[in-house]
């Protein structure tokens, strides 16, 4: 059975675009594939979750009051161990406004109609990863994400970077809201101090280079942009000065703060350009230097066609989308709408090994059915390696197949088929029509077969999410 | 008796070349254990041995400098309070370190260095798969030889073209089901799942004999004890595959956390915590075939020599290496120390390298496990040959 053009086309703009196909999804798409796609691109930005209506400047402030309630607990030699114990109900806390955002933010991949929308809103997050491994971040990962990525990923990517680097999560993360200029007034002042009384050494305020390395190496131009150790360090005192707020800080609807008494005085250059002494200006000027860098332009597009189409991604298509951010000036929608339009992203060869959370959301969605509790996808995700919130480094999670390739992943995803399938599969009527209106035209003849012959629907559906065609995109 | 040491006599013979390699692989010592920890994020190798004696040390590293707390090790050096079972090995001369130890990156990047650690190239993107994944290559001339990896993702040190396996705790699951049957069947064109899942499923049973399977074992993080004891379970567990009959002889292992930028003494201690506890289960798991292991902990680079204004240190070049196992022979520091001093700084900021991390795994794979020079030299790591492996270390 030779599909048309046109199956072809619906299967793949449902299934590598978007984030596996719902039920009629690639009917749907049928009519004019690329049309659909495009339609989801949204000045507005993506679709956001709940975070119980919570903001990170909230959270931020729950945090610090539970801090200071530990503080004082402590002072007064309370709680300890105990289940009163003030630390753990602190970690708790945390946990579970976090646990209530994974959810919110699977399920938003699940029931979306607009995949292709989520899957660009994801790539987004996964390139300006904060992460739960920080204790103190995990109740900010959501916020984040609608606050400073979603709103901005069709818009330009200035200011969708400022946006990002400047948001208290990524400020905490990457050690930014510690970082002090050391001639700055707040260190001269601590200078000017006597020393501690206990004979310990004080601890000199000063810089640290976290994020402004990060921000070069990962989210600009990377790590062959042509930057120096000399350019990460004067970037790093160009950004001292942006904090999170704290208890003496009036306000709590903003959440970010930029103190002049932290700030590195004077003129700074980076990459060449001198930078003249302007306050959080001076970041804000290196930033959007950086952001419209052709540097940047390749990195950036690279991975975008690295994330949709390919781990070794066709060198024309790198070129489409460069082009396409240049002419714009960095206008996502106009990247996103140049992919759309890319021939090398059509390829009939699905290159594509879904990672677990595509994995996991993918099978849901071929369901008809999402995740009620945040343990059904955490413990799946953690066991396949995928920590909800949790990606290892600053460089996010990986976007190629070998290391998602693991024998024992395959082992994993095949227990979670397994699990998924015994939990929905007996209600599934028609395995086989199952499988055909979730792969549409990417289904072979030899798992449609598999499928056909399975013992009981049970075996079927699992045989289904675990197809090579499932598996990919 | 090493492949190297045969390798010697040979020469000392005046045997032909092509005769000494047949001679080489058929010294492959089949009992050796090699087991490679990749610690991820910049382990701060001035923590994990503070230079106590070094006049410098305690001027660069303020509020951080460890003091008697520290396990002593020798008049310059102690270890981390975190490591006291790698201080008893030390003690009994199955632990050493290598203080100044660096791989030819100087990037202080860490996606960077650390892929230059794990394909064991000269430089980076030179190569797509992993320096253990192509020592097991050339071991597996002189026949079957298995390799794993602990974790649920594959490690890059261990990614290529011989199959290596890999494990993660879990449910364990029949591989002999219906399931696993169909879909092997399924896969059987595809060069990428195909292989996989019978390695899993291989792997599978054997943690079904070992008994790792039914481990307590957890990935997940929590509190320093369990991460601890998490640690510990995943040291005995992947023990019971490297002693199973027939099991792997080669093991790599990762750990993340150690990017210590800011308020570094806590979150330090925790993760050398864990470090020492899984090397402590992989030895207690191990029981008499220790005295055949050589265990090998790596990271991407060091941090700075100074702290930096929030408690902790940014990316430094050279770190410390530590090298266990009952196989080893004892003896002080490896490599040399080039010391604190201002003038001795690399770029005025780091602990300078004193010794190619190369020469030290090039050395164990050699002495230890019996590969080849001429492997070593252009398979293993390529363009290398001026790096002289580092020898009697086994």
């Amino acid at each position: 059975m030779a599909a048309s053009r046109k199956d072809q086309d619906a299967a793949i703009a449902v299934t590598r675009f978007g984030l596996g196909a719902r039920a009629g999804e690639i009917t749907l798409a049928a009519a004019d594939p690329r049309g659909w796609l495009k339609s989801q691109i949204r000045a507005g930005g993506a679709d956001t979750f709940s975070t119980g209506g919570e903001t990170a400047a909230q959270r931020l402030a729950e945090f610090r009051a539970y801090r200071q309630q530990r503080a004082m607990a402590e002072r007064v030699g309370e709680g300890k161990g105990t289940d009163s114990d003030p630390v753990k109900a602190a970690q708790q806390f945390i946990r579970q406004n976090a646990a209530g955002d994974i959810l919110a933010r699977v399920r938003l991949a699940t029931d979306t109609e607009a995949g292709f929308r989520e899957r660009w809103a994801l790539f987004w997050a996964n390139h300006f990863t904060v992460s739960a491994t920080k204790v103190q971040v995990a109740g900010l990962v959501g916020p984040f994400e609608n606050e400073a990525i979603r709103p901005h990923v069709f818009g330009r990517f200035v200011d969708l970077l400022a946006a990002a680097e400047t948001h208290p999560a990524m400020l905490l993360y990457l050690d930014q809201a510690q970082s002090t200029g050391p001639n700055s007034p707040a260190a001269r002042l601590q200078g000017r101090r006597p020393a501690p009384a206990d004979g310990q050494p004080r601890r000199q305020a000063g810089l640290n280079e976290n994020l402004a390395r990060e921000i070069l190496e990962l989210h600009t131009v990377g790590v062959d942009g042509g930057y120096t150790q000399a350019d990460v360090t004067e970037f790093a005192r160009a950004l001292t000065g942006f904090g999170v707020p704290g208890p003496r800080d009036a306000g709590g609807v903003e959440a970010v703060v930029f103190r002049d008494a932290t700030h590195e005085p004077g003129e700074r250059t980076v990459m060449g350009v001198r930078y003249p002494p302007a306050g959080r200006a001076q970041a804000a000027a290196i930033l959007s230097d950086l952001a419209g860098k052709p540097q940047t332009a390749r990195f950036v597009c690279t991975k975008i066609a690295r994330h949709f189409v390919a781990d070794d991604p066709p060198p024309e298509l790198v070129t489409r989308l460069e082009a396409a951010w240049i002419a714009s000036g960095g206008d996502l929608a106009r990247v996103a709408g140049a992919l759309i339009d890319a021939p090398e992203a059509w390829a009939s060869q699905a290159a594509k090994l879904k990672t677990p959370y595509e994995f996991i959301v993918s099978s849901y969605r071929a369901l008809g059915q999402a995740p009620r509790a945040t343990p059904q996808v955490a413990n799946a995700l953690n066991g396949l390696g995928q920590r909800p919130f949790g990606a290892p480094s600053p460089k996010g999670w990986p976007d190629e197949a070998a290391p998602w390739a693991a024998s024992d992943a395959l082992v994993k995803r095949m227990q979670f088929a397994q699990g998924l399938a015994c939990a929905l599969g007996p209600g599934v009527q028609d395995p086989v029509a199952l499988a055909e209106r979730t792969l549409g035209a990417r289904l072979s003849p030899m798992a449609a077969t598999a499928i056909g012959r399975a013992e009981t629907r049970t075996e079927a559906v699992a045989l289904l999410l675990m197809s090579p065609e499932f598996q990919r995109r | 008796m090493t492949g190297f040491s045969l390798n010697r006599r040979a020469l000392a013979a005046g045997l032909a070349l092509p005769f000494m390699a047949r001679v080489a692989e058929a010294a492959v010592p089949v009992n050796r254990k090699f087991v490679v920890v990749v610690c991820r994020g910049g382990m701060d190798g001035l923590s994990v041995n503070p230079p106590i004696g070094d006049p410098d040390y305690r001027n660069l590293r303020g509020a951080l400098a460890l003091g008697d707390e520290a396990l002593r090790l020798d008049t310059t050096f102690a270890l981390h309070p975190a490591l006291p079972a790698i201080h008893a090995l030390a003690r009994s001369g199955e632990a050493r370190i290598a203080p100044a130890v660096a791989t030819p990156d100087r990037a202080r990047s860490h996606f960077e260095a650390q892929d230059v650690l794990e394909t064991g190239a000269a430089g980076v993107y030179a190569t797509t798969s992993g320096w253990l994944n192509r020592a097991v290559q050339a071991l597996s001339v002189g026949g079957k030889f298995e390799a794993i990896s602990v974790g649920p993702t594959a490690p890059l040190i261990l990614r290529g073209s011989a199959p290596a396996g890999s494990w993660s705790p879990g449910r364990g699951i029949d591989a002999g089901g219906r399931l696993p049957t169909l879909l092997q069947d399924l896969y059987r064109d595809d060069p990428l799942l195909g292989p996989a899942l019978a390695r899993g499923l291989q792997t599978e049973t054997l943690a079904m004999e070992t008994g790792a399977a039914g481990g307590g074992a957890t990935m997940r993080g929590g509190g320093p004890a369990q991460g601890r004891e998490a640690a510990r379970g995943m040291g005995e567990a992947l023990a019971g595959f490297l002693r199973a009959p027939g099991g792997p002889q080669i093991a790599a292992v990762s750990m993340d956390g150690f990017d210590t930028h800011a308020n570094q003494a806590g979150s330090l201690a925790t993760r050398l915590g864990a470090l020492d506890a899984l090397a402590d289960g992989l030895r207690t798991g191990l029981g008499a075939a220790w005295r055949d292991t050589v265990v090998l902990v790596v990271t991407e680079f060091g941090r700075t020599a100074r702290i930096n204004g929030t408690g902790g240190t940014d990316h430094g070049t050279a770190s410390t290496a530590l090298v266990l196992g009952g196989a080893l022979k004892p003896g002080g520091i490896i490599g040399d120390w080039p010391t604190l001093r201002r003038q001795a700084l690399f770029e005025d900021r780091d602990l300078a390298p004193a010794l190619d991390l190369r020469a030290l795994s090039r050395g164990l794979l050699a002495e230890h496990m019996g590969v080849d020079r001429r492997a070593l030299d252009t398979l293993v790591f390529p363009d290398s040959a001026g790096v002289r492996p580092l020898t009697g270390l086994v």
